[in-house]
């Protein structure tokens, strides 16, 4: 074995910038107000907005301005149908100016990328209307295509009124003749509608938007179990008398989240897009963001990000944490019995009082410098162990901001707390520990919170791979890299403070 | 969300994404924005309709449909985010017009508050929230920047402890019992059942008296009210007399 020069690898706390706050915002420019669904097309994530702009991102981290369509108006959305894309939008109502009468149209498109030549869209009817006077304001347009039945829903409206649905043909976009709209709820803004498990969910939007930090936009949701309602909050409270359960509201430096817009990428990890109407970090402006959707009991629950830290890493299979394959160091200090004095463990029954124990002292954790000198300086291979709070089980998890990323977030660099040993995807599948980081993609990893709260832990890349894979409890206390299966605990980890 | 007056930032946005506006695409004949027919007669209806000397039942969920609502005091406003707790109780403190807070009204009554000579309405709302924005647009009165009082009657065959005023409102608002502050509702809220709730209360054998103001600057308003006992349950064995008040 050879020692360490402890002053060149014990990293000073001070050195870690201010990193373990809140997640930001997404990178870029992520300026937008009322964002659609957001929908990925010709190897992008799109997402439009109030205006008629939009933001465009190659790896859902980092945005961009650029995304165009046509029209001006409010609060779009999309959705994928076959080959096509599908936008509604509105235009006049929403209380500019005190109307209330307003058009919802719908267009479609093959592309959403401008510099596509399949980018045009096409066929703009209105399929639904409010005149202004009626209990409804005719803007805020969400799609619901309903996969046990494949019918196309749409719902719309705003505070002023009723949040009415109406149906729609999945092959034209066009409003079926004859459908008559249905009341779903009142008083919500920026609704959107999914299906879950024989649910449907219907959220939307309390409060007030638009006044910036003042703003008290949250998002709230009901459920029924039929497309059309009743829908119906957690405490029994109908949508149509006010309800909702809270999904998501101001926290941190993020100020009235409207705009829910949900994406499934699959194998249990669902995210959601909203805009803050201001981020406090960012002036004040409003920005789009894209956070974990977890769901508790049938409910959805609005996530954070994910945001490093210093962690034990948890296997969900065993419980037992992720630590480098080292010597276990035995503490210092004996096991001062079990109680002590009369009656207690420590001594007989009816004995004579024993002398006064020494004074209780606490012991000191183990430190880093106490087991450093005994690792190896190479790579360092991985296994699973009952937690103790050593210094080889404790991570510190650090995003790196410019190294790319996915929706949401970007990478992560996974080190022992203290040092610059760096967690590393090795070829072959399997997983080690480096000396020293120097932000190879095998280095990087994307972590996901699933929907049940615990996290998903992947590899940006592997060694002369291009197989996506996850860290693996393969044995209780074997960890490796394989294929991350969603109805299984071994890919499954948890963050605990240390 | 209350949007009007609050998007005038996002005109800006607006006139840049004008000029990406394309041509509307073929099939927008109908695409002028909707609007409503041309002098379309204002009324009350369906919303509401006029009060009778019949004591009334509360709905099926309690909630309290008869009401005297006079018609809207002008508070220009904005904004809705003013309403703090302070700056509600300072307005409902302010005398608009006479004995606000013991007057028991009938129906045609007129005040007059400032310049407004203002009439009480004996009304049964359709639902079981009484919509004051329709009240006041079908009067052709002012809708936005407003104050409402509203005044019922509940009459209840036993003494009832430990029961509670639920009450949700879109506005800032306070409600009284028999002269007694009972619940307050700042902030600028929407509407949602049983969202503030007295603290236990008795509703007296007999005649109780409950008074509300309503204050809201623009957008909807409305308020839902109703008695729930002590296990959460609506009090439902009571009726709404108005004093006579009805038609």
């Amino acid at each position: 074995m050879k020692s360490y020069v402890l002053a060149a690898t014990i990293f000073l706390a001070a050195a870690v910038p201010a990193l373990f706050a809140q997640a930001p915002a997404l990178n870029g420019d992520p300026y937008i107000h009322d964002p659609s669904t957001i929908a990925f097309s010709d190897g992008k994530y799109f997402t439009f907005g109030t205006g008629g702009g939009g933001l465009i991102s190659e790896d859902g981290w980092t945005w961009h301005g650029g995304a165009q369509r046509p029209g001006g108006g409010v609060a779009p959305d999309v959705i994928k149908i076959g080959d096509r894309y599908y936008m509604a939008y509105a235009r006049g109502g929403g209380g500019m100016s005190g109307g209330h009468a307003s058009n919802v149209y719908v267009m479609w498109t093959k592309s959403l990328d401008p510099n596509s030549p399949d980018f045009k869209f096409n066929d703009e009817t209105v399929v639904a209307s409010s005149d202004g006077v009626e209990d409804c304001d005719a803007i805020d347009p969400a799609f619901l295509l309903d996969p046990t039945t494949g019918r196309l829903w749409l719902s719309y409206g705003t505070y002023f009124g009723y949040i009415r649905m109406v149906e729609l043909d999945p092959k034209t976009g066009k409003r079926l003749a004859g459908n008559q709209a249905v009341n779903v709820a009142i008083d919500m803004e920026a609704t959107d509608l999914l299906f879950r498990d024989g649910w449907y969910y219907l959220l939307g939007t309390h409060g007030t938007c638009c006044d910036g930090a003042n703003s008290t936009y949250n998002i709230r949701v009901g459920r029924s179990r039929n497309v059309l309602g009743p829908y119906v909050d957690d405490m029994g409270i109908p949508l149509l008398k006010g309800g909702g359960k809270l999904v998501a509201a101001a926290s941190g430096r993020f100020v009235g989240l409207g705009h829910f817009g949900r994406m499934d990428l699959g194998d249990a990890v669902e995210k959601f897009s909203c805009h803050y109407e201001a981020d406090l970090d960012r002036g004040g402006r409003s920005v789009l963001d894209i956070r974990p959707l977890l769901w508790k009991d049938g409910w959805p629950v609005g996530g954070d990000n994910f945001w490093g830290g210093t962690f034990e890493i948890q296997s969900e299979r065993s419980g037992f944490a992720l630590e480098l394959a080292v010597e276990f160091v035995r503490m210092a200090g004996r096991g001062g019995g079990f109680g002590g004095g009369r009656g207690g463990r420590g001594g007989a029954p009816g004995a004579a009082p024993a002398a006064a124990p020494p004074a209780v002292q606490p012991i000191q954790s183990q430190r880093l410098y106490d087991v450093l000198q005994n690792w190896p300086a190479g790579n360092i291979d991985l296994r699973i162990g009952d937690y103790m709070m050593r210094p080889h089980q404790k991570w510190t998890i650090t995003p790196v901001i410019n190294a790319g990323g996915y929706p949401g977030s970007p990478y992560f660099k996974i080190q022992i707390a203290d040092t610059d040993r760096t967690l590393a995807a090795a070829e072959g599948n399997e997983v080690v520990t480096v000396p020293s980081y120097t932000g190879a993609p095998e280095q990087l990893w994307r972590i996901d919170q699933l929907t049940d709260g615990t996290y998903r832990i992947m590899p940006k890349a592997v060694p002369n791979s291009t197989e996506p894979v996850a860290l693996i409890a393969v044995g209780a206390s074997t960890p490796t890299l394989a294929k991350f299966d969603p109805k299984s605990q071994k890919g499954r980890w948890t963050f605990r403070k240390p | 969300m209350k949007r009007a007056l609050v998007l005038l930032a996002l005109a800006a946005i607006w006139a840049a994404g004008d000029c990406l506006a394309q041509p509307a695409a073929a099939g927008n004949a109908q695409g002028r924005p909707a609007g409503p027919p041309d002098n379309p007669p204002r009324t009350l209806a369906p919303y509401f309709t006029p009060a009778t000397l019949a004591p009334k039942a509360p709905d099926a969920d309690g909630f309290l449909q008869r009401w005297l609502l006079l018609e809207p005091i002008n508070k220009p406003n904005r904004t809705n985010t003013v309403f703090t707790d302070s700056y509600v109780r300072n307005a409902f403190n302010t005398e608009y017009f006479p004995n606000q807070f013991t007057v028991v009204p009938h129906d045609g009554d007129k005040v007059k508050a400032g310049d407004q000579e203002l009439t009480w309405h004996a009304l049964d709302s359709t639902g079981f929230n009484v919509k004051l924005f329709r009240f006041a647009y079908g009067l052709n009165k002012t809708t936005y920047g407003v104050i409402f009082w509203a005044v019922t009657v509940v009459n209840s065959p036993r003494e009832i402890q430990n029961s509670r005023m639920a009450v949700g409102v879109n506005g800032a608002s306070i409600w009284w019992l028999n002269g007694k502050e009972a619940v307050d509702l700042f902030t600028d809220r929407r509407m949602k059942m049983d969202d503030c709730v007295s603290k236990r209360l008795t509703l007296n054998k007999g005649r109780n008296i409950i008074r509300g103001a309503v204050i809201n600057g623009p957008g909807m308003s409305d308020f839902c009210v109703r008695f729930i006992d002590e296990n959460g349950e609506p009090i439902k064995d009571i009726t709404i007399s108005l004093d006579g008040a009805g038609k």
